[in-house]
């Protein structure tokens, strides 16, 4: 349970002897700072009294680039984003595109962008909660998850040839369609993700250690989460029934059977367990996809080289694995965006870490960032 | 039914203010329920900046962007951070890349660039000699 800071005297120990505030800096590159993020710590004994957020250390200014580029150029800065779940924002993006300049998607490329999305999305928890463990000390757990995650790179690099930064979701479509095979592939792995999932949370959510680590720590109320613009398992984590697939649906998800995963106390292990159950949601979206996916093309046809949507403007938003990532963009009719902002969930759910770590030791600190699970990539932009 | 694939038609709801209204505009949206506030951001539009918020409502299930004008020469507007604590980082992007500075914002800093970097570089017109321009081939 935290401490409360404001009661404790700051003056003097219990002995009489006069105590100062110690101000331990944490980053910019440390190992459990999941990037390139810093923390000044204000510390009164071990307890957290004041934490200061100081972000921007990977500020490249896409946001201006975007201004400069056409709308084709865009969409690799966008895999740049979001590094652990490059799929999103290229998605993201790509919709705003056809939004603004009414482009058809084949209903074949909204199945594989669904099916990739979901992959990314089991993908990406599992970068963040292997990542949250070894923050923990389990660093055995962040092998099992990253076992997983491999398995999905490996797919992903069969579809489109890269691992990391994939290009894949492209204006009115995506730019290949499934190999001979890959849908097989892609049924054979969510048949085991099952099984090394629970294996997963027998080890880590299970263990005494690790529950006791992340119990009760860094406590998010429903209210805060949603005044503070908490999006994803961060904000579903403290029990707010919120998910854009669910209750702003978009794309093919109303066809999908799946449940939204709510945890109870808003701590970091209901964050953390949040995102594990939504891997099982993922699997189960993913093999209604494969099943209902019709045939045809996988690109707009007639579209043309340079894209010049008519001057106006749009926002619009999916859910990634961090929560609501939207991308607003302005056109004035010429083959560069005006203007593209991107509504980025790691720093909206980041800006809660001041607020959540106070009262905390500083090695719960660490518990608190981890179960945020920020990237640095979209939160610098 | 299946529903409809992509839905290009679903346009929000667009609440014009005047810049000295911003607060009481988001006070009466709070009221009506908008608890969720998803976006801040500016655009430059030459001899102005428009201020869009996005704002939302699970229980209407409704979403209303709110713009407002602030000229260029004086920008500065009402800060909305006691009516959506999410304005707290946004608004200082905001200021940090456009250089509108927020009346009531508690701790209104640079959030991307170092203290005592010169200019905003999300203006229209701001140049810097490192910059590297795309030649203009299309």
């Amino acid at each position: 349970m935290p401490v409360d800071v404001q009661s404790r005297n700051m003056v003097e120990s219990d002995d009489g002897t006069p105590v100062e505030e110690l101000l331990v800096n944490v980053g910019p590159s440390h190992p459990s700072t999941h990037g390139v993020g810093r923390v000044l710590v204000h510390l009164d004994g071990d307890i957290v009294v004041k934490a200061d957020m100081i972000v921007g250390y990977l500020h490249r200014g896409i946001e201006k680039m975007s201004e400069n580029r056409t709308y084709l150029q865009v969409v690799p800065l966008t895999d740049r984003l979001d590094y652990v779940g490059s799929m999103y924002a290229n998605w993201s993006y790509c919709r705003a595109v056809e939004r603004l300049a009414r482009i058809p998607v084949p209903e074949r490329a909204e199945y594989l962008r669904v099916i990739v999305c979901e992959l990314q999305r089991i993908a990406s928890h599992m970068m963040g909660v292997g990542a949250a463990a070894a923050d923990t000390g389990a660093f055995t757990m962040f092998v099992y998850a990253f076992d997983l995650r491999e398995r999905i790179v490996e797919l992903f690099e069969e579809l489109c040839g890269a691992r990391l930064t994939y290009n894949y979701v492209r204006p009115g479509g995506v730019s290949f369609d499934a190999p001979d095979g890959w849908t097989e592939s892609v049924m054979s792995f969510i048949s085991k993700v099952d099984g090394m999932l629970a294996e997963i949370d027998d080890l880590f959510f299970g263990n005494a250690i690790a529950r006791g680590r992340m119990k009760g720590v860094g406590v998010l109320s429903a209210e805060d989460a949603v005044a503070w613009g908490a999006t994803g398992p961060t904000a579903r984590g403290s029990g707010v029934n919120w998910d854009l697939r669910k209750h702003a649906p978009y794309s093919v998800y109303p066809r999908m059977d799946f449940d939204v995963v709510v945890g109870d106390n808003g701590d970091a292990y209901d964050r953390g367990r949040c995102r594990l159950f939504e891997c099982h949601e993922s699997t189960r979206i993913i093999s209604q996809a494969i099943a209902q996916m019709p045939g045809g093309a996988v690109m707009a046809d007639c579209l043309p080289r340079l894209l010049t949507p008519p001057p106006g403007e749009t926002y619009d938003q999916i859910e990634s694995a961090r929560g609501s990532l939207g991308v607003y963009l302005v056109s004035d009719g010429s083959p560069r965006p005006y203007r593209m902002h991107v509504r980025s969930p790691a720093f909206c759910n980041l800006a809660l870490l001041p607020k959540l770590a106070v009262g905390h030791t500083l090695s719960d600190l660490v518990v608190v960032l981890g179960s945020l699970d920020p990237v640095f990539g979209e939160v610098d932009r | 039914m299946l529903a409809p694939l992509v839905s290009i038609d679903a346009e929000d709801a667009v609440l014009e203010v005047s810049r000295e209204q911003v607060r009481e505009a988001a006070e009466e949206l709070a009221r009506l329920g908008f608890e969720r506030l998803e976006m801040v951001t500016a655009v430059d539009r030459g001899e102005s900046f428009v201020l869009v918020y996005r704002v939302s409502s699970r229980a209407l299930s409704a979403a209303v962007t709110m713009k407002a004008g602030v000229p260029r020469e004086d920008a500065r507007v009402a800060s909305v951070y006691e009516v959506w604590p999410a304005a707290d980082w946004q608004e200082r992007e905001v200021y940090d890349l456009f250089g509108i500075e927020f009346d009531g914002h508690p701790d209104l800093r640079r959030i991307f660039l170092p203290e005592g970097f010169v200019g905003h570089p999300l203006r229209r017109d701001y140049d810097d000699p490192r910059m590297i321009r795309r030649p203009d081939y299309i």
